[in-house]
């Protein structure tokens, strides 16, 4: 089972920094593979390193793509992280 | 072998402070050479093994730094420790030990080839670069069982020995820990210095020959007289037990204002380059700000700040201070603090180019908001409210800041002198401004044309030369006879001495990190007026920057 779901990025300074780092834990806690991507590029979300080399900027549409039984949940709770600004917090 | 009074294990550098400290040495190792691309002799598997227990090794030293500094730093740690277990990172260097790789070249190739990347991306991902290059260093440094490199961690009080300290080391040291600091390089304007004075730590900067210092030895560290002893004897161990006891019985001494002996005052006041500093001053008995830096508000920015913007800030800083003086500098850019609206970095020698005052007329919107921003925070507020301007080398730029910032509605203007045009001409331009404030780190740059931030000239940047005396003469004599203030606020007026020098050359008022003032208002304290004067005098007949030192201290223990 795959699940795939386009997201806008809220984070005020994207996906770099204390964002990015959330991020990827959420996305290695889910337990099952998570793919992200910015236009053509797609990488592992669970990769700190790839997932900064995306250079998601506030305002992008990424895709989030989830396999496995709980992909439907692992997206929820990832796509929660991705439209919540954490720098106002 | 070695003659009387002098000894094999001393060393000789530059000393931050007035600070003694004794204690075993701690080194910080230097990051360890890059590995070759070698083939390996071990099976694959195994060398992915020792990559990643190495890797692991790593992060969860990392990690436990990172819990026990906290904070700031914990933040910093945590993502090093995420890139360091990255999956990436991990198949990337599973991939090359397939091919044979020995693990100390997998690992460094594939963390590079990843910083490489990062650095692509420039701005806040280039940064992580370096982060990630830290972590490549500490796990090729364990696979050849080095220490790591960077700031040691023995657990226990230590002097730390390095080559130099990298802002990023400084940032994560533990002051509880660390005792004092020796480098190798630097000079008394490096990183270390800045920090050591800031905080107050010990320090024997550009102590040629401690690279020889080995780990666990027992060292004394003697900022006052600049020397670093190794293997004291015991009876130079209890003269420095008993300094500390002096220097700590001064530290908790009641706060007073400043004054000499004979009850002249000296007010003692506080640089500041933020607001968040202003409540630490007071408590170590700040009777004001000498000097409040304002490029904090800019330097971050490629714009101006806008009005309501500065205005906020300074009322921030101006409400800790009510009924007190705080003298403001108007921004300060160029040179060393290139500011991309307001100054050009094509210039060839900046620190003598359209820097200071000279850049805000030039760009006269910047520094009218400024005034404009300043009026209103003082308005809002009850502190005595004074500006200066940096870098004025001419009568005219004093005539023409103090013009525009009465005009503004500020009611006292005054000048930084920091060229040596100034310092002569202090007279005409005392009778034009409401006050001088000697800046002498610049002003000993621009007398002995030497830059201020290079080590190989450090020796020459030395606010005891009486070259540079003589300029301070000039000032104190002219706020003489124009009833002018003058203070200094560079970094002369921490040197406990050289402050009762400065008075007795007729400097009225002294500013300094606020760390150093316990001990300035305790000098102070113990001379008068006369034999201030008579230090002065003492200093200014001499020829060198050592023999104005020493003239001084026999001077002023008759």
């Amino acid at each position: 089972m795959s699940a795939s779901r386009t997201v806008t990025v809220a984070s005020s300074s994207g996906l770099h920094a204390r964002p990015a780092k959330l991020f990827v834990s959420a996305a290695q806690e889910t337990g099952v593979p998570v793919t992200i991507a910015k236009g053509e590029k797609t990488v592992n979300a669970a990769s700190i390193l790839t997932v900064l080399s995306l250079g998601v900027e506030k305002g992008d549409e990424v895709v989030l793509t989830a396999e496995g039984e709980s992909a439907e949940s692992a997206l929820d709770t990832l796509e929660q992280l991705l439209v919540t600004d954490h720098d106002e917090a | 072998m070695t003659p009387a009074g002098s000894s094999a294990g001393m060393l000789i550098g530059t000393g931050i402070g007035q600070g003694v400290a004794h204690g075993p040495v701690a080194r910080m190792a230097p990051p360890p050479a890059a590995p070759l691309a070698e083939k390996s002799t071990l099976a694959p598997e195994k060398e992915r093994e020792r990559a990643a227990e190495a890797v692991s090794a790593v992060a969860a030293d990392l990690a436990a730094r990172g819990e026990k500094a906290g904070g700031e730093a914990q933040e910093v740690l945590e993502a090093q420790v995420m890139m360091a277990q990255d999956p990436s990172l991990a198949e990337a260097v599973e991939a090359k030990t397939a091919e044979g790789s020995r693990a100390e070249w997998a690992v460094h190739s594939a963390f590079e080839e990843f910083a490489e990347m990062l650095k692509g991306l420039g701005g806040y991902l280039g940064e992580r670069a370096a982060d990630l290059n830290d972590v490549s260093q500490r796990v090729v440094a364990h696979l050849r069982g080095l220490p790591a490199p960077g700031v040691p961690d023995p657990g226990r009080p230590f002097v730390l020995v390095a080559r130099d300290l990298a802002p990023a080391d400084t940032a994560l040291l533990d002051l509880d820990k660390v005792l004092a600091l020796v480098t190798v390089e630097g000079g008394p304007t490096s990183h270390t210095a800045i920090l050591a004075r800031g905080a107050g730590i010990t320090a024997v900067v550009g102590a040629r020959g401690a690279e020889t210092l080995a780990e666990g030895q027992d060292i004394i560290v003697d900022a006052a007289s600049s020397h670093v002893i190794a293997d004291p004897t015991a009876e130079q161990r209890a003269e420095v037990q008993r300094r500390i006891e002096q220097r700590a019985a001064v530290q908790s001494a009641p706060v007073t204002p400043g004054a000499l002996a004979d009850g002249t005052a000296v007010p003692l006041l506080a640089n500041l380059g933020s607001p968040e500093g202003a409540e630490n001053a007071v408590q170590l008995g700040a009777e004001g700000v000498g000097l409040f830096r304002t490029e904090f508000l800019f330097l971050s920015s490629d714009r101006a700040p806008s009005v309501d913007e500065q205005a906020k800030a300074y009322t921030q800083l101006l409400e800790a201070f009510p009924g007190k003086k705080v003298v403001v500098r108007v921004l300060d850019a160029g040179a060393d603090k290139p500011l991309p609206f307001l100054t050009n970095d094509e210039e060839e020698n900046p620190a003598l180019g359209l820097r200071g005052i000279r850049a805000l007329l030039a760009k006269q919107e910047v520094l009218e908001d400024q005034l404009t921003a300043l009026a209103q925070a003082e308005a809002a507020t009850e502190a005595d409210v004074w500006v200066m301007a940096p870098m004025v080398s001419t009568v005219e730029e004093a005539e023409q800041f103090t013009e525009l910032a009465l005009a503004h509605g500020l009611k006292t203007a005054g000048v930084m002198v920091e060229v040596p045009s100034s310092a002569l001409l202090a007279e005409p331009i005392l009778q034009r401004t409401g006050f001088a404030s000697i800046g002498t780190n610049d002003l000993t740059q621009y007398a002995m044309a030497a830059d201020r931030l290079l080590g190989s000239v450090a020796s020459l940047q030395d606010p005891w030369h009486p070259a540079v005396l003589r300029l301070i003469r000039e000032v104190g004599a002219a706020g003489r006879s124009a009833s002018k203030p003058v203070g200094v606020c560079g970094e002369a007026a921490a040197d406990p001495l050289l402050a009762v020098v400065l008075v007795g050359l007729g400097v009225n008022t002294l500013s300094m990190a606020p760390a150093a003032l316990a001990e300035v208002r305790y000098e102070l304290s113990q001379h008068t007026a006369d034999s201030a004067r008579a230090a002065a005098e003492a200093a200014l007949g001499t020829t060198s920057a050592a023999a104005a030192r020493a003239a001084v201290r026999e001077a002023l223990t008759q």
